[in-house]
C-alpha cells in the first residue's frame, strides 16, 4: 500500500470508534463547514457530579484523515473529566494515530477544537464559564495557532507565515508573509477567519498577504 | 489486486502494440533525429520520427510542417498561449474561461504579470462559454482566445463552432486545447477557423511525457526554451523518438467502436445504476453533450476523498473533486465556477472509462458506491439538512 496514511488511521477509517448520535446529550458541537469540505460533530454526556465524559459520539464529514481523528479522539477521552479532556492536544491526537501527512494536520486540529467547543458548551449550559473577558491580542494569535501551514505540518505562527496582528475596536487584520496567489492563500485565510469569526468582540477581520 | 481502472480521464493505458513500438525504437532508433546530415542512423531516426509527425497531422487534417512536439499538453499550451502572444506586436489583449486546465489559466497569470490584459470569462452551468459574453469582452486589442475542445473535468463538449465564428468575425486568433476531446470529435483544420491545437498521447492509449501543438502557416510563435533549433525552431531540446512514434501508433490505433461506442455504452450503464441504487447524487456537467468516457458525480452529503479511498480499498481507481484531493486545500475550481456550491463540489467523483473497462466492471462499481455512500452517510452529519 502506497497510501500516505498508517495502518491505524485506515482502521478508524475503515470501522470509526463511537460513530452516530447521542439524542439525549448533555453538549454538542459542531466544527468545520461544506465549504472546508470538513465538519465534524461531537455528542457528550457527562457525570454531572464527577464531570467525567461517560460517553461520547461523533459524526463526520470530510477525508479518512478527519474520520480517523474524530474516532480517536472519543477513544481518548472517554472516561476522563472535561478538565483533562481539555488538555489533549492535537498533536497528540495525530501521534495516536501513527501521525498524519502535514497537508492533513488541519483535521486533527479541527476534531480537538470541536471536542474543546463541545466541553465549552457543556461548561456554558452548566453556569460553570465566568463572565466574558475582552479579547487580547495573545488570545487572538492562540486562536491563529489552530490554523496549520499545510506544507510544514505546523501551526501558521510556528512557521513564521503570520507577519503581525493588529487588533483595534473589534477589527483583526492579520499580516501574513505569503503571496496572494501561494496556492495554499485561500485556504489559509479560510481559516484564519474561521477560527476567529465567533470571539464574542470581533467584529471585523481583514487577512493581507504583504509578499 | 486486479484493479478496476477509471481513472482514464487522467491518464489511459497504452496500448501493448504502443509498448512493442516503443521499445523497439529505444532499441534500435536511439541516434539523433537531427543527424541526419551527418549518418545514416541519425537519417533512419529522423524518417520514423516524421512518419509519426505525420500520423498526428494527418489525424486534424494539417500538414506535417503545422506540427510541433512537445512534452505534453502542459507544454504545449504554454507554447501556444505565452509563445503567441509574446510573439505578437500589436494587441495585448487575450481571453480564455474560468474552467480551462491549470497550464492556460497560469500561463495567462503570467502573462498579466508580463502586462498583458486578460479576461477569464465565466461559464454558464454545463461548462460552455455564453456567446454574448464573449463578443461582449472583445476588443480592439484582443488578440488570441483559448479554450477547451471538452472540459477536463465534467467532459462538457464545447460548442467551438459557434465560438470561432465569433473569433473569426473579430479577427481574432483562436487555441483549442483539445487535450481533451481529441479524436473522439474529429477536427479538420481545413474546414474550421482555428491557429493553435493542444493534443497529447496519454489519454488515447499512448505514452506519457508527449504532446503535439499544431501552428497554423504564418501564425508567429516566440519559442520559451533556449538550446538548438529542433522543432522549427520552436522547442529546443533532443527529439524523443520513442514517445512521438508511440503517439503516432496509438493514434492509428484509435477505433471509434472500441474508443467511443463502448465507453459511451458503460457510462449510460453507470449513470442508471447510480441513480437507481443511490437516492441523492447529481451529473455534474451537460451529460447530454459531453464526452463518452467521461462521468462526473456528486454523491450528496458525504466527501470525496472518503468515497475515493473506500473505492480503492475494494480496487477502483477513481478521482475527486473535494479539497483533500488538490494540492491546494481547495475543492475543484470547475465544478466551483459551474455550480459555486463546496458541496457538490467536495462530493464529485469522476469515473472515466476506456476500451479496457468491462460491462462487469462497472456493476461491480455502482454495487461497491451503493456501499460506500450508504457507510458514509451514516456518520455524515449533513444528512438531516437536505
Amino acid at each position: 500500500m502506497t497510501l500516505p496514511y498508517g495502518k491505524k488511521l485506515l482502521e478508524h477509517f475503515k470501522n470509526p470508534h463511537n460513530a452516530g448520535i447521542i439524542k439525549d446529550a448533555d453538549a454538542k458541537a459542531t466544527e468545520g463547514s461544506p465549504a472546508c469540505g470538513d465538519i465534524v460533530t461531537l455528542y457528550l454526556k457527562v457525570d454531572e457530579k464527577t464531570h467525567k465524559i461517560k460517553d461520547i459520539k461523533f459524526e463526520s464529514y470530510g477525508c479518512a484523515s478527519n474520520i480517523a481523528t474524530a474516532s480517536v479522539i472519543t477513544d481518548l477521552v472517554k472516561g476522563k473529566t472535561i478538565e483533562e479532556a481539555k488538555a489533549i492536544t492535537w498533536k497528540k491526537a495525530a501521534d495516536e494515530l501513527g501521525g498524519l501527512p502535514p497537508i492533513k494536520m488541519h483535521c486533527s486540529v479541527l476534531a480537538v477544537d470541536t471536542l474543546r467547543s463541545a466541553i465549552l458548551n457543556y461548561e456554558e449550559i452548566h453556569g460553570l464559564i465566568k463572565d466574558k473577558k475582552p479579547t487580547s491580542r495573545n488570545k487572538i494569535l492562540d486562536r491563529i495557532k489552530h490554523v496549520m501551514n499545510p506544507i510544514r505540518g505546523e501551526d501558521i505562527v510556528k512557521t513564521g507565515i503570520v507577519q503581525d496582528v493588529i487588533f483595534e475596536k473589534g477589527k483583526v487584520t492579520v499580516l501574513l508573509n505569503l503571496e496572494e496567489d501561494n496556492q495554499f492563500a485561500a485556504n489559509i485565510s479560510e481559516e484564519i477567519i474561521e477560527q476567529l469569526q465567533s470571539i464574542w468582540d470581533i467584529k471585523k477581520i481583514n487577512v493581507k498577504f504583504t509578499v | 489486486m486486479d484493479y478496476i481502472y477509471l481513472d482514464n480521464a487522467t491518464i489511459t493505458k497504452p496500448h501493448k502494440e504502443v509498448i512493442e513500438k516503443i521499445m523497439t525504437i529505444i532499441e534500435n532508433k536511439y541516434a539523433l533525429a537531427t543527424s541526419q546530415f551527418s549518418h545514416t542512423m541519425g537519417l533512419e531516426s529522423k524518417e520514423v520520427y516524421e512518419e509519426a509527425r505525420n500520423i498526428i497531422a494527418h489525424s486534424i487534417g494539417a500538414e506535417s510542417k503545422n506540427i510541433v512536439f512537445t512534452s505534453g499538453s502542459t507544454e504545449s499550451n504554454n507554447l501556444a498561449i505565452k509563445g503567441y502572444a509574446r510573439a505578437k506586436k500589436r494587441g495585448n489583449h487575450l481571453i480564455t474561461t474560468s474552467v480551462s486546465e491549470r497550464s492556460v489559466l497560469n500561463s495567462m497569470k503570467t502573462l498579466k504579470k508580463e502586462g498583458f490584459d486578460i479576461t477569464v470569462l465565466a461559464v454558464d452551468s454545463s461548462g460552455r462559454i455564453k456567446p454574448e459574453e464573449l463578443e461582449k469582452v472583445i476588443n480592439e486589442n484582443t488578440i488570441l482566445i483559448s479554450f477547451e475542445l471538452a472540459n477536463h473535468e465534467v467532459g462538457t463538449i464545447e460548442n467551438y463552432r459557434s465560438i470561432v465564428n465569433i473569433a473569426k468575425k473579430h479577427n481574432i486568433a483562436v487555441h483549442i486545447d483539445a487535450s481533451y476531446g481529441y479524436l473522439e470529435i474529429p477536427i479538420n483544420v481545413n474546414e474550421l477557423y482555428v491557429d493553435l491545437i493542444t493534443l497529447t498521447a496519454h489519454r488515447i492509449h499512448g505514452p506519457s511525457g508527449i504532446g503535439a501543438l499544431y501552428i497554423k502557416k504564418r501564425t508567429g510563435i516566440k519559442k520559451m526554451m533556449d538550446g538548438g533549433f529542433n522543432e522549427m525552431n520552436l522547442r529546443a531540446g533532443n527529439e524523443s523518438i520513442p514517445l512521438a512514434v508511440g503517439f503516432g501508433r496509438a493514434v492509428e490505433l484509435f477505433d471509434r467502436e472500441m474508443d467511443v461506442l463502448h465507453t459511451a455504452k458503460l457510462k449510460k450503464l453507470l449513470i442508471r445504476q447510480l441513480y437507481d441504487k443511490i437516492k441523492h447524487i447529481s451529473i455534474n456537467g451537460d451529460p447530454d453533450k459531453s464526452l463518452n468516457n467521461l462521468l462526473n458525480v456528486t454523491f450528496h452529503k458525504v466527501e470525496g476523498e472518503s468515497v475515493a479511498l473506500h473505492f480503492d480499498m475494494e480496487g477502483i481507481e477513481v478521482i475527486t473533486g473535494s479539497a483533500c484531493f488538490s494540492k491546494s486545500l481547495e475543492p475543484s475550481y470547475v465544478l466551483m465556477a459551474l455550480y459555486n456550491d463546496h458541496e457538490r463540489a467536495h462530493g464529485s467523483i469522476t469515473f472515466s472509462f476506456s476500451r479496457y473497462n468491462t460491462r462487469n466492471e462497472i456493476l461491480k462499481t455502482a454495487d461497491v458506491a451503493k456501499i460506500i455512500v450508504d457507510k458514509l452517510m451514516k456518520i455524515s452529519p449533513l444528512k438531516e439538512e437536505k
